[in-house]
Parts: structure tokens; C-alpha cells; sequence
């Protein structure tokens, strides 16, 4: 499981420069940022068509520093990072290199799945990351498979979507790899934990992180790091890490597997665009969907406890 | 030595880091956080306690100092530092105000 | 003189293999599908026994075999993957990706009809249908040709001049499963004759850290830091590389053919009984082969007629064709593929071709052996006899003829016309 970490425990140096092109307050620039701290020197990264395509910046130049970077089409991440594994494995400096697929949900959740399962079957040592904004964001805020219930996006544009977002972390657990976790922008500790402690096991490991959106998900820029609370606080969007079958809720999720204290769900929908058409209905239908996460949750939590 | 031809010469399109690729990101807003040193944790106590405004920063422009400095020329003005300052230390301001 | 005992008998897919091992690949990936699927069996026989030292990702799906050779490639290493039809078509966008990074690929097609219906025999459409994704494409007529020009394309498509990725293709069943004596050559010789491969790319190398194919604009990016091309810039340099890539194709076929003693025609093409012809028959493949025996049975009515069995199809050898058939009358073409809407593809391109000869030919193309219909000599001969006669007459049809079609004999088409 990832360490404790301390504010002063993540480097300074960064890998990320100034001037790139992420909009203001994204959530995905934080979480690169602090992921890159984790990951150091001596990584590759692929990169499908996607906002990080955007911030690794256009034609002869990038906004990253000290890492190299293969950007592949739109499906295709996970099988990027079986060839450069294979590759470095051939090189004889698997060991010394990491190989890491940085991917968007619709990228991951949608048209990369395959390759994603693929990957993950084949025992592929590499991280997956994937930073959720919950829709297609790059291309206008169309829906994706991760896009949550009510959400209005270009493609729901009057009701919003009509299912609840696609549950990708519990689908890579049905791969029996050795390391799942789940991480959102607001929490670079966490973030910064969980990509130290991916770097360290030998296999697939796969980091699902929240990234709020301002411009997609109809929020102030300042508010980045708030949303991404919300999502945790009121148990939408539980953090844990799931090493080699054991099952750990991650400190800012831990307390509340007991309901009474979750923050109510209202604050996290109503302070955003996407939601505002969301009826009384389906605010209760989230209070369903949220309770029956945390059951899951409780089970597995559970069975670790006695493992 | 046999000279390469322009197609020898062209290959991949590859990148090469830059600070600024996006241009002064700076010009984005015209509000820009202002610390005010008196409020802000790591001055008043001349310690690394805080920081906050450094790690939540999306972007690497933020130093992690005594007193914080903010690189105004790519802060694209979004105001997380403002929000998550525990003190509150830092004000979003007009840039005539800085 | 070689001795009998240095040749091993074995299938075209196997011969592709060996020829794989022989180079020394280091990442093979490839997903099954026939006829191509014993290629990649056979390589990880060869890597599982210890005779090759590869790593073989035996991935999902044919997008992400070739995708797994395009990041493999990029990151250092020589690459390897092998598919048919569908799989092929799968792999389109990545084909482009992969000639767009200019990276070193040697595929093997094992050439399949496309569906639907569903078919698994040969034809040649699945090759043709990938021409225009900026890969050098040549063809091959047996299993020792197979072997040969796999060893060829590595050294072609890994010079420093060219770094365009190339397809060797051969016909599914005819070759693929069809047992030939080939001759396998030692390694040591093998090893001088193709050096170790040296990346413009190296992404493994994490002294010289870049990012690799980034969106581009329309335009030439200038900073102080200095210019980079546009996306304008990369395609004129794919075209250049690939149209100069000619040369290196006839340098790689005569250093090969000096060192190991076999050739195939100029390395560009191949004749059959052309030196005295006034007429000729172009094809490629399996057609050419055949074409072979048609050849004979004309020479025997006293026919001036020669074969012209196209090797290198991209790039299209234009300046050789030209010379060659400057002072041709006719030339049939057979086509196992079609552009649909138009007439076969090899007919038309030849056509474009020819367009600014000073005497131009008239050319006739026909479509045979569609999803593996098998070609009949008579009927090719045939159709050589109906273009003799049309050629005399100057007289085009605006229909595509197939040769080898059976309307006659379905009973309930039989019916309807009654």
C-alpha cells in the first residue's frame, strides 16, 4: 500500500513547464504535474488523442521536461505500452525505465478498453493511468462511457445521460492485477502516494483519478480543488487502493463508511452546470447509486479485513 | 562527408521541451493572486508549515520558498491558491493592483 | 553448385518466419487470423525453443499488434508482425501512424480476399486497399522469395535515406501453405549483410528524452528556440523518402542477389521470355505465376509475348515502366483485386503510368480469381487472344470483364432469364 505523505515529502523539482496549454484551473494539470513528480526521470510515457495531447504541447516543442513521450491513436494506449515494454525488455532496461499509458476516460473507459484489458491480461509491467473528467472533453464535452447520471453534455444536451458512469477501477480488479487505485485532482498526496507506490510493484497497476473540469463540468476555475473534494466528501467518488487482493480505503475516504458522514450529495450536484436539470428524482436515485457503492466497499473492506 | 537531403533530414515529428509553449499564459486573466505576507503561514513563522498554494498550484509556478513567489508571467490567474490558502493570505486582484 | 541437402522444405508462412529469426527481430506482435496465423506460430516456436531472442506481445486484436510495433519500434528495437485481410484493415490507422513516425516496419500480408461474404482464400485486395498509407509494398511468387525479400526489406526500410516501413506480400494458400524448397542462409552471412538496426527515434534512450508525434498545424512553427515543420513538410518528406526509396530497393536487391546468389529480376520487376516481345502480360503474384504457363502456350503459336511480373508496386517503379514498355502495342493486365467503380487496380495504375509515353500501348485489364476462384490457363489465354483483337480494333469496353465467372451454370439464374 502507498505511504504516508507529507507536503514537504514531494519533490520540488517539476517536470511540468510554464506556459502550456491547459486551461486555467484544470484538474488534469495537477494531477500531471504531481503524477510526474512520482514517476521521475528515466519514464515513458504514451499518450492517446486526449486534453494531454494538448498539454504536451504542439509541433516541435512540449510543456514537459526530462520525460519522453510517444503519442499514439486514440484506442491504441495500452497496446503502446506493451510494444515500448516489449521493447525495453529486448533492451535489456525494463528495469531501469517506466512505462507508463496516461489516458482520458474516454480513452480508457470507451474506445481503449480492449487494449486496456488486453495489456492487463497479458501482465504487461506498466502503469495505467487514467485522469476522468467524465466525458470527451477535448473534442467539446461529448458523453462518455464515464460521463455520470444527469449529466448534461453536448450529446445529452436536454436530459442528460441517462446511465451512471461506467465503474472502470472495479473492472481491473476483475483482472486480478496487482495494484488498482483510485485518486482525484484535489488530493496530490494521494495522487503523488499512489504513483510512488505503483512505480514499486512489478505488473499492471492502474490509477483512476477524478479530474474535475471547469469548463466542462460549468464551474469556476478557482473552484477545482473544492468540486474535487465534494466528489470524495459526499462519497461519490470513494479513494482506495486495492494491492494484490487487499482492499484499503484511502484516508480521505475512510470515515465515511459510515453514512451519516457523508456530506450530502446536493452540495456536490448543485454547484455545477452539468447538473443543473438533474429533478428530485434523480437526486435520490444518486443517494441510491451512492449507498449501493459504499456497500461494495464495505464488502470487500470486509473481506480484507480477515484475509 | 555525403550532405543529407531535406527527406533525410525530416522525419518524425518530435518535440523538444520550451518553457512558454503556449505563449506568456499570464495574458490569460487579468486577475492575479497577491500574497499578503503578513497572512501568509510560511512568512509569519518563517518555516516550511504550509505551502499549500505551491502543491495545489495546477501549474509549476508557484515556488516553494520563504515567502512563496509566483512566476506572474505564465499564472494563468485561475484563483485555487486564493481558495486553499489556509489563512487566506492570498487575494485575486486586479494586475494595476499587484 | 549448391547441394540439395542446403534447401529444407516449407511453407511460404514458415519461410517468412525463418527469414524473421534470421534478421534478429527483438519485438513481435501479431494477432492470428488465416491464412497468415502459422507465421507467428512458428516465431514463437522459434522464441519459446530458445533459437530466437524476441519478445513476442501476443496482443488483442491486429490494431493493437501493429501499434505495439509502431512503440516498440519507436523505442528502439527491430519489429516484426504479419497479418491478412481484415486483420490488415484493421491495422489501417495504425499503418498510417507507423509510415507517418517513419519507423522501420517489416510486415508480412499473406494476401486474403476481404468480405463480405465472408472468404478466407487469396486475392490481392487486402494489399492494394493499403497502398496509399506511405509503405514501400513489394511481391513475392514463391517461398524462397519470401525469405529473400523479408531479409531485403529490413536492410531497405532501416536505411537511413529511407526509414519507411514495408510491406512483403504473398499469396495466402498458394504460398502461404504450400510447401517449396527454400534455402536458408547461415546466420554469420545473414549478419553481414544486414547490420544492426541504428533508430532515428531511440525513445529507450533516455539521455536524448523527446515527445514524439504531437498535433501539428498547417504551418511552420518559428520560435527563438527554432523552426519546426508543418504537417505539410512531413508528408512531402514521406513522399520524397519513399519515392528515392526506389534506388535503395535495386541497391539492396544487387548487394543481396552478389552475396547470396539469387536475384529476382532488377529487384523492381521480373521478366519471363520478354527480350524479343511486342506484347506483354503485367501482374503481380500468384497471377504472374500462372501467367508463366500462358506464356509458354502463346510463344508456341508463335506469339511475341512476354511476362512482366511486378515486384516493387509503391513506389510505383514509373521511370522503369516507361523504359520497358516504350516500344510495347499491348498489354493485358489480370488483376486478383478491383477498385470498385473503376477496373482493376494494377490495370489502372499502370495506365496512369504510361499516360506520358511517347507510343502508348493499348492496355487491356481483366479481374481473375477473386476470393481464390482458381485462374485457368485457357482461360487466360483467352482473354490475351479477345485484347489481341481489341487492341487491333483500338476498341475499349466500358465494362470491367472478369474472366473464370460461372453465370452459366447457376440453375436458378438459368430460371429467371427464361
Amino acid at each position: 500500500m502507498a505511504d504516508k505523505v507529507k507536503l514537504y515529502d514531494i519533490p520540488e523539482e517539476e517536470f511540468l513547464l510554464p506556459g502550456n496549454r491547459m486551461c486555467s484551473g484544470c484538474g488534469l494539470s495537477l494531477i500531471y504535474r504531481t503524477a510526474l513528480k512520482a514517476l521521475g526521470p528515466n519514464t515513458i510515457i504514451t499518450v492517446p488523442a486526449s486534453c494531454l495531447t494538448v498539454l504536451h504541447g504542439m509541433q516541435g516543442f512540449t510543456s514537459v521536461d526530462k520525460i519522453s513521450v510517444l503519442n499514439t491513436p486514440f484506442a491504441t494506449v495500452a497496446a503502446s505500452a506493451s510494444g515500448i515494454e516489449a521493447a525495453l525488455e529486448a533492451m535489456g532496461k525494463d528495469d531501469k525505465v517506466t512505462c507508463v499509458a496516461f489516458a482520458g476516460d474516454g480513452g480508457t473507459t470507451d474506445i481503449g478498453i480492449q487494449g486496456l484489458s488486453g495489456a492487463a491480461e497479458r501482465k504487461t509491467n506498466f502503469i495505467y493511468a487514467c485522469y476522468d473528467n467524465e466525458a470527451y472533453m477535448n473534442t467539446g464535452v461529448q458523453r462518455s462511457g464515464s460521463t455520470p447520471y444527469g449529466s448534461i453534455t453536448t450529446t445529452t444536451p436536454i436530459y442528460g445521460k441517462t446511465e451512471h458512469k461506467k465503474n472502470m477501477p472495479k473492472i481491473l480488479e476483475a483482472h486480478d492485477i496487482p495494484y488498482v487505485a483510485t485518486s482525484c485532482a484535489a488530493y496530490p498526496l494521494d495522487i503523488y502516494a499512489k504513483f510512488k507506490r505503483a512505480k514499486e510493484i512489478k505488473g499492471t497497476k492502474y490509477i483512476h483519478i477524478l479530474s474535475p473540469c471547469p469548463p466542462g463540468w460549468g464551474f469556476s476555475t478557482k473552484d477545482t480543488i473544492k468540486i474535487g473534494k465534494l466528489a470524495v466528501e459526499t462519497g461519490f467518488w470513494p479513494l482506495y487502493e486495492i494491492e494484490n487482493g487487499k482492499f484499503l480505503l484511502s484516508n480521505p475516504s475512510k470515515r465515511l463508511l459510515d453514512p451519516a458522514k457523508r456530506k450530502p450529495i446536493e452540495l456536490y450536484l448543485s454547484v455545477q452546470k452539468r447538473f443543473k436539470r438533474l429533478s428530485n428524482e434523480q437526486i435520490e436515485e444518486y443517494k441510491r447509486y451512492i449507498n449501493q457503492s459504499w456497500e461494495y466497499i464495505k464488502s470487500k473492506n470486509i473481506t480484507t479485513q480477515f484475509l | 562527408m555525403v550532405e543529407k537531403k531535406d527527406y533525410e533530414i525530416i522525419l518524425a515529428s518530435v518535440q523538444k521541451p520550451v518553457v512558454g509553449e503556449a505563449g506568456k499564459t499570464g495574458s490569460w486573466s487579468r486577475f492575479k493572486p497577491k500574497i499578503d505576507l503578513e497572512k501568509c503561514l510560511v512568512v509569519k513563522m518563517n518555516k516550511d508549515v504550509c505551502h499549500f498554494c505551491w502543491l495545489y498550484c495546477p501549474e509549476p509556478i508557484i515556488s516553494r520558498t520563504i515567502p512563496p513567489k509566483i512566476n506572474y508571467e505564465y499564472c494563468k490567474g485561475c484563483g485555487i491558491c486564493a481558495e486553499v490558502c489556509p489563512p487566506k493570505a492570498i487575494k485575486m486582484v486586479e494586475e494595476s493592483e499587484l | 553448385m549448391t547441394s540439395v541437402e542446403e534447401y529444407q522444405i516449407m511453407t511460404g508462412n514458415h519461410a517468412a518466419a525463418n527469414a524473421c529469426k534470421g534478421a534478429r527481430v527483438q519485438v513481435v506482435a501479431a494477432y492470428p487470423i488465416t491464412p497468415q496465423s502459422p507465421v507467428v506460430e512458428k516465431i514463437s516456436f522459434f522464441i519459446e525453443n530458445g533459437e530466437l531472442n524476441a519478445r513476442m506481445v501476443r496482443v488483442e486484436s491486429e490494431q493493437s499488434a501493429l501499434t505495439a510495433c509502431v512503440a516498440a519500434s519507436a523505442t528502439g528495437v527491430r519489429v516484426y508482425t504479419a497479418t491478412s485481410s481484415h486483420g490488415l484493415l484493421l491495422m489501417y490507422e495504425i499503418l498510417c501512424w507507423a509510415a507517418g513516425n517513419r519507423l522501420p516496419i517489416v510486415m508480412n500480408i499473406a494476401m486474403r480476399s476481404v468480405g463480405a461474404p465472408w472468404s478466407v482464400w487469396t486475392d490481392h485486395q487486402d494489399a492494394f486497399t493499403v497502398r496509399d498509407t506511405g509503405w514501400i509494398q513489394m511481391f513475392c511468387e514463391d517461398n524462397q522469395e519470401i525469405y529473400d525479400t523479408n531479409l531485403q526489406a529490413y536492410r531497405i526500410a532501416e536505411d537511413p535515406s529511407v526509414y519507411v516501413p514495408t510491406f512483403v506480400n504473398y499469396d495466402g494458400y498458394i504460398l502461404s501453405h504450400t510447401s517449396m524448397l527454400v534455402k536458408l542462409e547461415p546466420q554469420k552471412k545473414i549478419d553481414e549483410f544486414l547490420p544492426p538496426l541504428k533508430h532515428h527515434l531511440n525513445l529507450g534512450d533516455m539521455n536524448i528524452v523527446k515527445g514524439v508525434c504531437p498535433v501539428t498545424t498547417p504551418h511552420i512553427v518559428k520560435r527563438e528556440e527554432g523552426t519546426a515543420p508543418g504537417y505539410y513538410e512531413f508528408r512531402y518528406s514521406l513522399q520524397r523518402s519513399i519515392e528515392h526509396s526506389i534506388n535503395k530497393v535495386k541497391e539492396v536487391h544487387d548487394l543481396f542477389a552478389e552475396k547470396f546468389g539469387r536475384s529476382y529480376g532488377n529487384g523492381i520487376y521480373k521478366t519471363y521470355r520478354a527480350e524479343d516481345a511486342e506484347m506483354y502480360i503485367f501482374a503481380v503474384g500468384s497471377v504472374a505465376s500462372e501467367s508463366r504457363l500462358v506464356i509458354d502456350k502463346l510463344r508456341e503459336k508463335g506469339i511475341k509475348i512476354g511476362l512482366i511480373s511486378l515486384k516493387l508496386f509503391r513506389p510505383f517503379p514509373t521511370k522503369y515502366l516507361r523504359e520497358l514498355f516504350k516500344d510495347a502495342k499491348l498489354i493485358v493486365v489480370f488483376d486478383r483485386d478491383i477498385g470498385y467503380g473503376y477496373e482493376g487496380i494494377l490495370c489502372y495504375e499502370l495506365k496512369s503510368a504510361l499516360y506520358q509515353s511517347k507510343n502508348r500501348p493499348f492496355i487491356k485489364g481483366y479481374i481473375v480469381g477473386l476470393g481464390g476462384r482458381d485462374i485457368i490457363t485457357s482461360d487466360l489465354i483467352e482473354g490475351v487472344y479477345r485484347a489481341i483483337n481489341l487492341g487491333k480494333k483500338n476498341e475499349y469496353s466500358e465494362q470491367t470483364e472478369f474472366i473464370g465467372l460461372k453465370l452459366d451454370e447457376l440453375d436458378f439464374l438459368q430460371k429467371e432469364v427464361k
